[in-house]
């Protein structure tokens, strides 16, 4: 555990790198980005907070159980989006036309619309949940292994 | 023959860096300095790819306030974004074998730990 | 000290092949690659999916079988790694 100048730097900073890492996902239909760039964006502001608090104090928050349920429905949800539309193909895009997220830009360069894009953006809402979730338990796992002989259950 | 040497530069440091990486994994015994040269090899690749679909002049290929223009391809980019990823996953899963063999013999040498037995 | 001269020679062997054998029997001039299909890609993204940016709908439209397998390759990582780095206390009781 560092100093005390340190530990309250690192505890309002992680509100700040949070609501840019989320802009980065959940605008990853108008400008570059998307779920993993997002992703990687807030396992770097974890591992700020595992480097500035110690190993055992950040077990006590992120529990074992709560990131392997984010990250199994990470990926059914992924699965099932894929599997709705498999009336014409796989992967068939069945949102657009319809009101949500359904509306078509005007052809050439534009100021973007939020509501666009079909199913793209739900499965990068998706792909970035199992990002985070997976990242951070590994990240999590190699620094309790390096301290001390920990069993994980 | 004088004129099919390429001046391409991302080319050369592509072929550069591949060159540097094939020279650490076939002459290095340490097994972390193995681990960095495959990371390096991945980068040679990643940026072989991304300079092959380039064209002169180009912007990005993004339509939301673009200046007017022609694009880059797009379609190698989409590849060396799945391409990054899995490295990322081998080389997690080659960092935790490491830290096994140095648990069970207690060396880090690629020489001590050859053989099978237990 | 032969082993790092040795080395050294096979480097600069294998790079000036690569620079002068491999790349311009396969290579074109840098900045004019063949599009045939990038060229409908970016011509007509903007009506099928309805998408500004051109690489999330080649990721995740046109190309969604790849992301797929990408992710899977991601999950099977993560449960390697937590299911090695479990220390094991039934070895001491045992012996």
């Amino acid at each position: 555990m560092l100093t005390k100048i340190v530990r309250t730097v690192a505890n309002q900073l992680i509100v700040f790198i949070l609501i840019f890492g989320l802009y980065v996902i959940a605008h990853g239909h108008l400008t570059p980005g998307g779920g993993f760039q997002g992703g990687a964006v807030i396992v770097s502001g974890v591992v700020m907070l595992l480097v500035a608090f110690s190993s055992q104090e950040l077990k006590k928050s992120l529990r074992e159980r709560v990131l392997s349920i984010m990250e199994s429905s990470g990926a059914l949800i992924f699965i099932i989006l894929a599997f709705i539309g498999i009336g014409t193909v796989f992967f068939y895009n069945f949102l657009v036309g319809t009101p949500i997220f359904g509306r078509i830009p005007p052809t050439g360069p534009n100021p973007g619309d939020f509501w666009t894009g079909g199913v793209v953006p739900l499965m990068n809402l998706a792909v970035g949940l199992k990002v985070v979730a997976g990242l951070s338990a590994v990240v999590l796992a190699l620094a309790l292994f390096a301290s001390g002989e920990e069993v994980e259950e | 023959m004088m004129e099919y040497i390429p001046l391409n530069f991302p080319f050369l440091a592509a072929a550069l860096l591949v060159g540097v990486s094939f020279y650490i994994i076939i002459f290095k015994r340490n097994l972390i300095k193995l681990i960095m040269g495959i990371a390096m090899m991945a980068s040679g690749v990643n940026l072989f790819l991304v300079a092959l679909g380039y064209r002169a002049g180009g912007n990005a290929p993004i339509y939301t306030d673009v200046p007017a223009g022609h694009m880059v391809l797009p379609v190698p980019q989409a590849l060396t974004l799945t391409s990054i990823v899995i490295n990322v996953a081998v080389l997690a899963l080659m960092l935790t074998i490491v830290i096994r063999i140095y648990r069970h013999t207690g060396s880090l040498d690629s020489e001590k730990s050859r053989k099978m037995k237990g | 000290m032969k082993r790092q001269v040795t080395g050294l020679i096979v480097l600069l062997v294998l790079v000036a092949f690569l620079v002068l054998g491999v790349m311009p029997s396969i290579m074109r001039d840098f900045g004019y690659p063949p599009s045939a299909m990038d060229d409908y890609i970016i011509n007509n993204a903007q009506e099928e999916t309805g998408n500004n940016n051109v690489v999330a709908s080649v990721v995740f439209d046109y190309r969604g079988f790849d992301t797929l397998g990408e992710a899977t390759i991601l999950f099977t990582a993560v449960t390697g790694v937590l299911l090695l780095l479990r220390a094991s206390k039934r070895k001491e009781e045992a012996s």
